[in-house]
């Protein structure tokens, strides 16, 4: 039986070198599960036996109800007839196996039905999944608005939905973006409004709402009358019935699988989920950065599977005489595409991680209020840590997924381009990753903060002080980047021009992704021979860009600012 | 209504998965070399258990297998999606057992520990001996009816069963009255994916000795946590003459192994199209091989 979790050395070789005691002894709370809950662990080993199982159900699963069909899937993509939206019939199939694994509460306390998993396992799932069909991402999206729920909601709400989130009963969206609010989300106009009864009632259009047909939405709203900008907005759950229909589906480029729908909420009544006017900035963001996290391993998915068609057709096409592979610019390209998949999973499991870390420990200070002040500096650390990664590791993965996607087809030549070949569904499936859950532009925008004001530097001294126990002339390279780095932002910082930094803000967040990257491909290097060749390969390149990137920021001019006029007029 | 079934499973060398150490020199499966599987068609008797399960709510399902300590892992598959009980039936005599002594094995597990049953499914066939005997032998042992090859179950009563069953060149319907065995097809059993709750409540199950049993032939259990136990049954347990188990009890008697090698001298695809196949046509009846 083919398996996607199991076939995967690189998921595997984290997956037993990932250091997660620390996060399992924050998720089990000293294991007080055990006793309540035949599936719960007793113990940090067992834990983490039982995480891989999980894992290898579903690759099992995907392998078997996603894959075979996912080609089928893009071609019969998901049918909108008078007002009812259709799903390929393998995804509803694949859903309803899903729900049998019982792996739809995969986030959920156990109290509700779930298998309390934390983000490096989901993070592990996304990208398995992905693999299998680049267009099953409403499996993770259900995830996070659940963990939404669970983490805002009232225990009222809480117990009355989540329970059937877990059986797979409920199917949920996430209900946000409208006509005229895209990337500004503080321009959200849907109404809520608070009838004579004390209920909310929604009133107003939605647009691009992935599987918005769901039983379940998330809704952003405007629940206080004429405010602007975020501070106006609340955030609800709203459980279909006939009061919101869906317009119309969107025809796509890529991700066909999935339902990209426009709703129409005509006083629609909905719950309020935790405080008004909090419903951008504290819910909505922490739902984004989980989703972001969500995205980023659908990309690493897609480019897995890019990647591994691109190498089975380069070992078996012949050209001059010989295996397109042996041909120095393909190698160029095969061996590119495994590097960079390996330097950004490590990236990512290091921010799943983070995450989880940074839960964890609001989630004891929560249980154990008597240890807030030893958790504060923790929740602190971390929080600064997945602010920063978070976003960085979304416009890695999906800019890395395209540029992948792009050189499969590439090595396909000719046959690449057409339709019989996956590459060119991979092709089109990554190009949304680094458009939806915030362009790679707004990631940027979420990141630099964290690049110019010391976090990054603080995370790579602490990489840094790790021990390698292997190539002293490797990390020295790392480390004379790592000065150019620091420099780079303390010219930046020195300038004091807020449009300068701003041009360059891509640049500062490309060069602190390369040598994270280059860090933890040190550090894995230290559990195998194998992974110091990828981290000096990496290095090898990077140090290039990170040079690039620096002198052309160092030499202090934004000469494409100055003469946009001139040229674009 | 509810129903006890007992399911009978077998664990067996992954025949689909054949490699060049296969087979030893004398003819015989040379199991090391050969991973073990839950014996397909089993699964989907065990499938078809757990139908009857979900829609009888508060049936039970009892799946029994005979087989060295190893087979546990099939038993430990049951309990993923859903069997309620499991018991291994181990023991060095029963070793070597043919489908005569294998039947009777389970008829006395199944008459003297389980007692109380509706319903017996497995498997019509095993992937490694192919006999499709130990099914109808176990049912005449125990005295029930038995309908084999088992498509499809249309209806369950409190007194009867009618199933679709696959015969040569098309399907009959039959209707008899329980306690039966019913063997099953692949047809419309399509196993269920293991349960992740269930696999982490059973992962660390673990042999239970109701007598004393040589233990060096035991594979330690891992012990990561809470251990479910699970039932061992030997010779004594079931109630069981050791005179008609194992060896002592088969009186097949292997005369003979041939290795034979099918060698395809001349391969032709034919495209499975209406085209294609009166193209084909059209040869055999022009070389005489029909027509």
């Amino acid at each position: 039986m083919e398996n996607f979790f199991r076939d995967n050395d690189d998921i595997l070789f984290h997956f037993k070198n990932m250091n997660m005691d620390e996060l399992i002894r924050l998720r089990e709370d000293g294991f007080v599960d055990k006793d309540k809950f035949a599936y719960a662990p007793s113990s940090v080993e067992d834990t983490k036996d039982s995480y891989e199982r999980v894992l290898d159900i579903m690759g099992g699963l995907a392998a078997e109800y996603l894959a075979p069909y996912a080609a089928e899937v893009d071609a019969v993509e998901c049918q909108f007839e008078n007002g009812v939206v259709t799903y390929p019939a393998s995804i509803n199939r694949a859903v309803k196996m899903f729900a049998k694994a019982d792996l739809m509460g995969l986030v959920l306390p156990r109290k509700y039905g779930g298998l309390n998993m934390p983000a490096v396992v989901v993070a592990v799932a996304a990208e398995v999944l992905s693999r299998a069909d680049g267009s099953f991402l409403s499996y993770g999206l259900h995830q996070d608005n659940g963990a939404t729920i669970n983490k805002f909601a009232s225990e009222e709400i809480k117990n009355s939905f989540l329970p059937r989130f877990c059986t797979g009963e409920f199917e949920s969206s996430m209900v946000l973006t409208e006509p005229e609010a895209g990337s500004d989300l503080q321009a959200v106009a849907l109404k809520a409004t608070q009838g004579v009864d004390g209920k909310w009632y929604l009133n107003g259009v939605k647009r691009f709402i992935t599987n918005g047909c769901a039983q379940i939405a998330l809704v952003l709203a405007r629940s206080e009358e004429g405010s602007k900008g975020g501070r106006g907005l609340s955030f609800f759950l709203y459980e279909r019935d006939e009061h919101m229909k869906v317009r119309r589906i969107e025809h796509k480029l890529g991700i066909r699988g999935s339902a990209t729908c426009e709703l129409q909420f005509n006083n629609a009544p909905a719950l309020l989920v935790g405080e008004r006017r909090y419903g951008l900035a504290k819910y909505t963001m922490w739902l984004m950065n989980q989703a972001r996290l969500g995205i980023a391993g659908q990309a690493l998915g897609i480019a897995e599977s890019a990647y591994r068609e691109a190498d089975k057709y380069a070992k078996e096409r012949m050209q001059f005489g010989k295996k397109i592979r042996e041909i120095t610019p393909v190698m160029e390209m095969l061996a590119e595409m495994k590097i960079a998949i390996e330097a950004a999973r490590t990236l990512y499991y290091e921010t799943a991680k983070v995450v989880d870390l940074k839960e964890g420990y609001e989630e004891a200070e929560e249980k154990h209020p008597e240890k807030a002040a030893e958790y504060k500096e923790k929740i602190k650390l971390y929080a600064k840590y997945a602010a920063l990664l978070t976003p960085i590791t979304k416009a890695c993965c999906t800019e890395l997924a395209n540029k992948i996607a792009y050189d499969a087809i590439q090595i396909h030549g000719g046959p690449g381009y057409m339709r019989e070949f996956n590459v060119e569904r991979h092709y089109r499936d990554a190009r949304i990753t680094n458009i939806y859950e915030g362009t790679t532009q707004l990631q940027i925008v979420a990141a630099i903060g964290g690049v110019v004001s010391g976090a990054a530097k603080q995370k790579l001294d602490e990489l840094d002080k790790l021990d390698f126990g292997h190539s002293d002339y490797l990390l020295k390279r790392l480390r004379e980047l790592k000065r150019i780095f620091e420099d780079t932002i303390n010219f930046v910082v020195g300038k004091n021009d807020a449009r300068f930094q701003e041009y360059h803000s891509r640049r500062m967040v490309e060069m602190a992704t390369d040598l994270l990257q280059g860090y933890l491909l040190m550090r894995d290097g230290k559990y195998s021979d194998r992974k110091k060749i990828v981290a000096e390969t990496f290095i090898d390149k990077m140090g290039a860009r990170v040079e690039m990137n620096s002198r052309f920021i160092i030499k202090g001019d934004a000469s494409l600012l100055r003469n946009f006029p001139a040229i674009i007029g | 209504m509810k129903f006890n079934i007992v399911v009978l499973v077998k664990q067996v060398p992954d025949t689909k998965n054949v490699t060049g150490q296969a087979m030893k020199e004398d003819g015989t499966v040379n199991r090391a070399a050969l991973p073990a599987i839950f014996n397909p068609e089993d699964m989907n008797a065990l499938e078809a258990a757990l139908m009857v399960k979900d829609q009888h709510f508060g049936s039970k399902v009892t799946v029994l297998t005979m087989g060295p300590p190893a087979a546990i892992q099939v038993l430990k598959e049951s309990l993923y999606r859903g069997a309620d009980e499991v018991a291994l039936i181990s023991d060095k005599r029963f070793a070597a057992a043919d489908t005569l002594a294998t039947s009777y094995a389970l008829r006395c597990a199944i008459i003297n520990k389980v007692k109380d049953y509706d319903l017996v499914f497995c498997g019509r066939q095993a992937i490694d001996g192919d006999t499709a005997q130990v099914g109808p032998q176990t049912a005449e042992k125990l005295g029930v009816n038995q309908i084999t090859c088992v498509s499809e179950i249309q209806e369950l009563t409190a007194k009867e069963i009618t199933c679709r069953r696959t015969i040569e060149g098309g399907f009959e319907v039959v209707r008899c009255k329980l306690p039966v065995l019913c063997t099953f097809t692949d047809e419309n059993f399509k196993p269920r994916p293991a349960s992740a709750k269930l696999v982490m409540a059973h992962k660390n199950a673990a042999l239970e000795f109701e007598d004393k049993y040589d233990e060096s032939y035991i594979e330690s259990a891992r012990s990561l946590g809470k251990t479910v136990k699970i039932d061992l049954w030997n010779v004594e347990t079931i109630g069981a003459d050791p005179a008609s188990c194992g060896l002592s009890g088969s009186p097949t008697k292997v005369k003979k192994i041939d290795s034979v090698v099918l060698k395809g001298a001349q391969v032709k695809q034919v495209s499975n199209t209406d085209e294609g196949i009166a193209g084909m046509m059209q040869e055999l009846i022009v070389d005489h091989t029909l027509g």
